[in-house]
């Protein structure tokens, strides 16, 4: 029995060690950051608490990238999911060509995202880039189009590189949840005379619940937590337009070179998002119960 | 005081261990005078086949690794580059300082010096400096951006000086004098006005209009060419909502205005802002020095101070100053480099023959620069040029979400009305 005892520890001590020196000793880290005055060329100087939290809350840029962040993850969040269903539904059965097209689909995921905000950076540029020059040689625009020079310009157009980017991906998890609901489901439903419409409202919507909560756990988070998109595509601009709250966090850190604020952010944002994964787990378990 | 105490022990543990690591017993007391008091050692460093760390920033690659391949060719030590993109040498230096991490030699853009010296990152290199022959000659800009408390900690890397760039070729044909670039700012927009109205895709002027640091760069010297301050002595207060401030803000709203700026100046954020003037499809813009070597071959381009509203001259001498990091354990054998880097040879044979503007004033005239008198007009403006001052520098201008990109923006993009609320910002975040 006590070999058996010894053999788990040893099983579990690689993660718990991982997650010792990664996560737990970090996030500890964090937490002393986030109570202490700490600037980063100097190091500890020593608790000041609850300094760095009303600090943060009082930078001016704290709410405006509060209400963007969650403006952008809204935006996201619907379009994402939505044209991933639609893509899924479009792939899902064996026809020919759709081995193809789910390949298409899924290919930009396997882009990192600072690679592929680079490629749009490059597409995008009013100096440089080609989307522009082509819209004018086609007569569409007279002048060049400012892809990333208006707040909601710079929005749409970050959305629409992170949906070209995940939209295959959040499919892919889709289609896994529309293979597992049983065919003689829809079978029955077709004999009992149901419409299509009918059939998706009331057979695929609610089988496919916990893949859905799955993609929506998902993209919120990765919404939420959103920087490197806009870091490379707009640094936050125009005119502080697109400041997310991780960009607020590297700002605090990076430029005004304070890791006491930035600590207290991410304390923050951790809380938030724990708090949004329990009650979205909540509802992925009643989604599997059901 | 505490600066000297803390030096000569940097210095002790450099002899420390070198005598230990080397077994050389020379080097070790070269070490402990040269640290402190500038003796023996202390003018050119030791030479004796060490391995020396140095960082820079992209923007300055060229001018670095062309200094530092001359040294390694010719001397014992070996210095070992790293360069970082421009955007993340910040934190890089500021993640490292703080886990004690830093190279022996380290760059940086010298508006950022201050924040690194008053925070302890450099070692004290005031006698050694001093111990210099030309030390009077070296640029003097940075050498007062690297000053604090009265102690010296670094000395001129790489310079680069922001000035007008014109199009011979599209001043001929808006019958403009190819020889007679503006001399106020008044001349340089009649003259991009001029040029803008050839149409065709020829633009007037351009700028980086979401890039704070190009802005610094590029309309400061306009302020002080008519003698204004931007700064206080300090770095604590903004002065830039002046008249003359306001001025210079008008005339670029106008360009923008009247559309004689190229496409792109809004969103420009600096990554391809020196970009547009090598296309040859700009008249009169103002660009960094260190681009002359890299400007197509066939591009007549002329060179001239940025003047004032009502004429002068100025520049903004920036580019990369260079230190020894407070935790090097090297400090004697990297003064071997840096006091390299600033001699007739480097200077001349290295800087000058990239077409770079050389550290030394004694050496603005010289072999390379009497062939390109366009040179020596970028070289005798150092003596003209400023280097403002002021710890929170990078928060302030550099951010691209501070204070000051908002008041560019608003100024020359927005109403023009809210320069006074945005320079008391600017104010506050240089104050905090």
């Amino acid at each position: 029995m006590r070999s058996r005892k010894a053999q788990g520890l040893a099983y579990a001590a690689p993660t718990a060690v991982f997650v010792t020196v990664f996560f737990l000793l970090p996030l500890l880290l964090v937490g002393q950051m986030s109570l202490s005055d700490w600037p980063l060329l100097a190091g500890d100087r020593g608790l000041n608490a609850p300094e760095n939290f009303t600090d943060a809350i009082d930078t001016t840029l704290f709410w405006p990238a509060v209400r963007f962040t969650l403006l952008y993850t809204v935006i996201v969040t619907a379009v994402l999911l939505g044209l991933a269903l639609l893509l899924a539904l479009l792939v899902q059965e064996s026809r020919p060509a759709a081995g193809f097209f789910r390949t298409v689909y899924f290919l930009p995921s396997a882009l990192g995202l600072a690679s592929a905000s680079l490629l749009f950076w490059g597409l995008y540029s009013p100096t440089t880039g080609p989307l522009s020059r082509i819209l004018e040689n086609l007569g569409l625009v007279d002048d060049p189009v400012s892809f990333l020079g208006t707040p909601t310009s710079a929005l749409l157009s970050t959305v629409f590189l992170i949906v070209w980017k995940f939209a295959g991906f959040y499919m892919l998890i889709l289609l896994v949840g529309l293979q597992r609901i049983p065919h003689e489901v829809f079978e029955a439903a077709r004999m009992d005379g149901a419409s299509r419409g009918q059939i998706f409202r009331s057979i695929t919507l609610p089988l496919l619940r916990p893949s859905l909560a799955l993609t929506l756990l998902l993209c919120v988070t990765g919404s939420l937590l959103a920087f490197d998109q806009f870091f490379v595509l707009t640094k936050g601009g125009p005119d502080n337009s697109t400041v997310t709250v991780v960009q607020l966090i590297y700002r605090e850190a990076f430029q005004r070179m304070n890791l006491g604020t930035a600590a207290a952010l991410s304390v923050l944002v951790l809380a938030v998002l724990l708090l949004l994964n329990a009650l979205q787990f909540r509802g992925l378990r009643r989604a599997d119960e059901s | 005081m505490g600066h000297r105490v803390a030096t000569g022990a940097v210095a002790l543990l450099a002899a420390v261990s070198l005598v230990t690591a080397c077994g050389s017993g020379d080097s070790g007391s070269d070490g402990g005078g040269g640290g402190g008091g500038g003796g023996a050692a202390g003018a050119t460093g030791t030479d004796d086949g060490a391995t020396l760390t140095m960082w820079t920033r992209a923007a300055t690659r060229p001018q670095s690794e062309a200094l530092v391949k001359a040294y390694n060719a010719s001397h014992k030590n070996k210095v070992e580059l790293t360069v970082v993109p421009t955007d993340d040498y910040q934190a890089k230096v500021g993640a490292a300082a703080g886990s004690k991490d830093l190279p022996d030699l380290f760059a940086s853009d010298v508006v950022f010096v201050p924040n690194y010296t008053s925070s302890g990152l450099f070692a004290d290199l005031t006698e050694r400096i001093d111990a210099l022959p030309f030390a009077d000659s070296l640029a003097q800009s940075h050498i007062k951006a690297g000053t604090y408390e009265d102690r010296k900690y670094v000395v001129p890397h790489t310079l680069d000086l922001s000035v007008l760039f014109y199009n011979k070729d599209l001043y001929r044909k808006a019958k403009l004098d190819p020889e007679k670039p503006p001399t106020t700012l008044g001349e340089w927009d009649e003259q991009a006005r001029a040029v803008d109205a050839l149409g065709g895709g020829v633009n007037g002027t351009f700028f980086g209009g979401n890039c704070g640091g190009c802005g610094v760069f590029t309309w400061w010297p306009s302020i002080w060419a008519a003698g204004d301050d931007v700064l206080n002595a300090d770095g604590t207060e903004s002065l830039l909502a002046s008249a003359t401030a306001k001025k210079v803000y008008d005339t670029y709203r106008g360009w923008v205005d009247d559309d004689i700026v190229a496409p792109g100046a809004r969103d420009e954020t600096g990554a391809t802002w020196t970009g547009v003037f090598p296309k040859g499809q700009v008249g009169v813009m103002p660009m960094p020095s260190t681009t002359l070597g890299l400007m197509p071959k066939d591009l007549d381009l002329g060179i001239a101070p940025i003047p004032g509203p009502d004429g002068g001259k100025s520049t903004f001498v920036g580019g990369d100053a260079i230190g020894i990091s407070a935790t090097s354990k090297s400090a004697d054998q990297a003064w071997n480099f840096l006091a390299w880097t600033l001699g007739d040879k480097a200077q001349v044979d290295v800087v000058a023959a990239h077409k770079d503007v050389v550290a030394r004033a004694d050496l603005a005239s010289n072999k390379y620069s009497d062939a390109d008198p366009r040179l020596v007009t970028i070289n005798q403006l150092v003596a003209d040029g400023r280097t403002p001052y002021a710890l929170k520098f990078g928060q302030t201008f550099n951010d691209p979400n501070g204070p000051w990109l908002s008041l560019m923006r608003d100024a020359v993009f927005g109403e023009g009305t809210n320069v006074d609320k945005d320079n008391d910002a600017v104010s506050a975040s240089l104050a905090e």
